[in-house]
């Protein structure tokens, strides 16, 4: 394998988050002006310095003039990317390469979403012209398969099962509670979690991400020039992409207790950052918790547990704002929604804070070998999904 | 010596209680109950059921030499509805797959086109009226295919028969009406009788038979007060007299007569004779002599052991829901898109037959790829068709939030006997009785309509209890 990733050549210097939620006064472009203000602020950098964009957004416009006519952008180079939901850490990863290339001194990655003017309920996508014969079914019933699927595998009887899918949920609104941005926050008991109404298959609504609009993000620069710009700035340690042959969905072996595409990034990632036990290394994690089901085997793909241990590790609390490895501190997707181009970004916003010790109230301890931060991503479904791992850290080296 | 080598009915899984009619509208209704096309379901797609199933007990390797349909509820004008049955089952493009559609009287030409050239006859009817209506209450939905051919495999062949043409106004709808209209009963009765009259003496005489010599008499026909007095006009012994199954399945219209057919041939003996007898619009008389062949023949499914298998507690609200007389609130989604012609045409091997594609190493590949999973390899692949395959659900889910004219979608992961996973929807299931490990048929479907456009594509339904 030859994925030499960037380690330590690219660093964020700035970064901004709106609030996530129902912002039905504002339009993408606002919130694209919102969160790149900030991000600029943040790093005492004017626009006019940002040598080029890359916009993620997956349906709130088309190409670069969806940030270059907002923004009133100079001529400057502006990629629009799409990779499903994992479409704002792809935005971060190809400024961070443009970096690395020597292309560009300065890259602005930023990536916004207004879900809330569809009128519908969850993610819609519109699809290509096509011959009408794949299924309808909809993101909470492709990740509901894993929640059966888990618990045969593992001997975990349905209450169980309930229970572990619920404190999950109940975990990251409390930390979400915490969070000025996140779109709900108060802490939700776990009786109104077990209890909500039925989605698809076990899942009832708090197992399921909500739907709002934000934006995100992140001004990146040579590693070397970083203490121009602040003097806590976050170096980029690993960042690993895969797209899988959407195997899941044609080839019986599969069995719907694991993400390869998570597996196979992970293990680019820690190989590039040079990590070998995840949970004593990392601070924090940032992971798409979508569902409540997807957490749940995000923690065993991550390296965070073993396998057919992750179930166990939810209920001891091992992943708790106080726990051995904090996943999901500022509330995760559960607390923000998904505003698809945005979550990615949004993940990193959360280490941004963390590891400076500026996170408040839902600061985790950022000491020893526990200095770095990990921000997961992925798009797509069960057996047929995009990966994203980033690791950041505030050390070089 | 040409005649019937095949045939099946094909009966939804759905029927509905007339007294469900009653206990919601206080009139209307009455005993027994009759059958119901589900909400995926219209004449095309019950149609292909059907033929499937007729080919599925026929001679081996038996293609027909043309598809003709008949149904009173075309599912398309202007376009053949014959040529998606013709897609599903697979055939050539050089059989020719026509309509003959409208009229309940079309199923007489459609099997007279088959068996001239040696084809697949299918009669696929959707019957219903005005809630309250008896039309509604005695209607009935069904599909029957015959498949027409030569020599020891006969079954049935034609030993004579006669037809009585009239020009009258008993019963009419105006295309798009989505109830037909009928004119004072006694005065069909008037016009009918002369004609059947008529119809039986020519039939019997051109065959040298007696009234007497029926061993089945298969009496169809839309107007119930005139078919149950052309009984005693035929003059047969009582108890040739064949089960119309109205308490059963109620009256499918242009599949009425042939559905009875089959399920006396379910029965028959060598060396009998039936006659069918058709009130509408004019009275056709076919006399048909069953073959020694008869005895070792096997439905793949008896008519009345798919009585047995469907159920009969539909609720009343669904049935006017899925035949379009209660509009329902929508789930906050939107609606699916049209499918779009040109990748239809491209894939309607997969689409309309189900066929995908088998790699060297045998992973079989669900849709068609050209592309091995295992080997990289392009484009060595053989097609490999799956319609016919039995499958385990690998795991499923209930989904609340897709948009369905009948939610809850079930969605499930299946994995085909011999290789090949496949995500697709269940029907014809109770959501609550699913589980892993069930076993799982394919079955068409018209999965939605948008801009007009049918989407028809397959789906698995749990094994229908075998006989």
């Amino acid at each position: 394998m030859s994925s030499h990733g960037i380690r330590d050549q690219v660093a964020i210097v700035g970064m901004g988050c709106t609030p996530f939620g129902e912002h039905w006064d504002k339009s993408a472009d606002d919130l694209l002006i919102e969160s790149s203000s900030a991000a600029l602020a943040s790093a005492g950098v004017p626009l006019d310095d940002v040598d080029a964009f890359w916009l993620g957004t997956m349906g709130s416009g088309l190409s670069g003039l969806t940030l270059s006519r907002p923004l009133k952008i100079d001529y400057k180079p502006v990629t629009r990317v799409e990779n499903f939901c994992a479409t704002g850490s792809e935005a971060f990863r190809n400024a961070c390469y443009a970096v690395a290339s020597g292309a560009y001194d300065t890259a602005m990655a930023i990536g916004v979403e207004k879900l809330k003017d569809s009128g519908y309920s969850g993610l819609v996508v519109a699809a290509p012209a096509n011959d009408g014969t794949s299924v309808t079914i909809t993101a909470p019933a492709s990740f509901s398969f894993l929640a059966p699927a888990y618990a045969k595998k593992y001997g975990v009887d349905e209450a169980e099962m309930k229970d572990v899918l619920t404190r999950i949920a109940w975990k990251n609104h409390r930390n979400g509670a915490l969070n000025p941005r996140a779109q709900f926050r108060k802490e939700v008991p776990k009786e109104t979690i077990a209890c909500s109404p039925l989605v698809a298959g076990p899942l009832g609504i708090f197992d399921c991400s909500g739907v709002s609009d934000g934006s995100a993000a992140a001004i990146v620069v040579r590693a070397e020039d970083a203490h121009k710009y602040t003097d806590t700035p976050l170096f980029v340690k690993a960042l690993s992409f895969v797209a899988g042959p959407a195997a899941g969905p044609i080839d019986p072996s599969y069995d719907y207790t694991s993400f390869v595409e998570v597996v196979r990034s992970a293990q680019d990632a820690y190989r590039q950052a040079g990590i070998t036990d995840p949970r004593a290394e990392l601070a924090m994690a940032e992971v798409h918790d979508c569902f409540t089901p997807t957490e749940l085997v995000l923690m065993e793909d991550l390296g965070f547990a073993e396998r057919g241990m992750g179930w166990k590790e939810v209920l001891a609390g091992t992943f708790d704002l106080d726990g051995e490895l904090p996943v999901n501190p500022d509330g995760g997707l559960k607390s923000f929604g998904h505003p698809i181009g945005a979550s990615g970004l949004r993940m990193l916003f959360e280490a941004w804070l963390q590891l400076r010790g500026e996170a408040g109230p839902r600061q985790v301890k950022v000491e020893g070998r526990k200095n770095r931060a990990l921000t997961h991503n992925l798009g797509g479904a069960p057996g047929a999904c995009v990966s994203f791992v980033s690791v950041v850290g505030r050390e070089l080296g | 010596m040409r005649g019937i080598v095949s045939y099946s009915a094909y009966l939804p899984y759905r029927r509905l209680q007339r007294s469900a009619i009653t206990a919601a509208l206080g009139q209307g209704g009455g005993r027994g109950a009759r059958s119901v096309a589900s909400y995926d379901e219209d004449t095309t797609s019950m149609g292909v059921e059907a033929a499937r199933l007729a080919l599925a007990a026929a001679p081996d390797g038996a293609v027909p030499g043309l598809v003709s349909f008949a149904t009173t509820e075309p599912a398309y004008l202007d376009k053949t509805n014959a040529n998606a049955l013709h897609a599903a089952l697979g055939l050539p493009a050089h059989v020719g797959a026509y309509d003959v559609v409208g009229s309940v009287r079309s199923n007489v030409a459609a099997c007279l086109l088959a068996e001239a050239h040696d084809g697949l006859a299918v009669v696929s009817d959707i019957r219903t009226g005005l809630p309250g209506g008896g039309d509604e209450a005695n209607g009935g939905d069904a599909a029957v295919a015959l498949l027409y051919g030569e020599g020891d495999a006969v079954l049935a062949h034609g030993i004579g028969g006669a037809t009585a043409t009239a020009e009258f106004v008993d019963r009419w709808r105006t295309p798009g009406d989505a109830a037909s209209r009928q004119w004072e009963e006694r005065f069909g009765e008037h016009a009918y009788l002369p004609l059947v009259e008529a119809a039986v003496t020519d039939a019997l005489k051109s065959a040298g038979l007696t009234a007497g010599e029926l061993d089945h008499v298969v009496l169809a026909g839309l107007h119930s007060r005139a078919v149950k007095a052309a009984a005693k006009v035929v003059g047969a012994r009582p108890e040739a007299l064949a089960d119309d199954l109205s308490a059963q399945v109620g009256n499918p219209g242009a599949a009425q007569a042939l559905l009875v057919l089959a399920d006396v041939l379910d029965r028959a003996q060598p060396d009998q004779v039936i006659a069918v007898v058709q009130l509408a619009d004019g009275c056709d008389v076919w006399l048909l002599r069953t073959t020694d062949a008869i005895a070792s023949y096997r439905p793949a499914v008896s008519v009345r052991d798919q009585i047995a298998a469907t159920r009969d507690d539909l609720t009343y609200a669904s049935f006017l829901t899925w035949r379009g007389f209660l509009r329902r609130e929508p789930p906050r989604r939107p609606e699916p898109e049209r499918p779009a012609a040109p990748p239809s045409l491209r894939s309607t091997a997969w689409k309309y037959g189900l066929i995908g594609s088998r790699d060297e190493a045998g992973f079989v590949h669900l849709p068609p790829a050209r592309v091995s999973m295992a080997s990289g390899d392009i484009d060595h692949m053989t097609p490999v068709r799956m319609a016919d395959t039995k499958a385990t659900i690998a795991t499923f889910s209930i989904d609340r939030l897709a948009y369905s004219l009948s939610p809850p979608v079930v969605a499930a992961v299946i994995d085909f006997d011999g290789g090949g996973r496949f995500q697709c929807e269940l029907t014809d299931v109770d959501p609550a009785s699913v589980a892993i490990g069930d076993r799982v048929e394919m079955t068409f479907r018209r999965l939605y309509t948008t801009d007009g456009v049918h989407n028809y594509f397959w789906k698995a339904r749990p094994l229908r209890s075998a006989p």
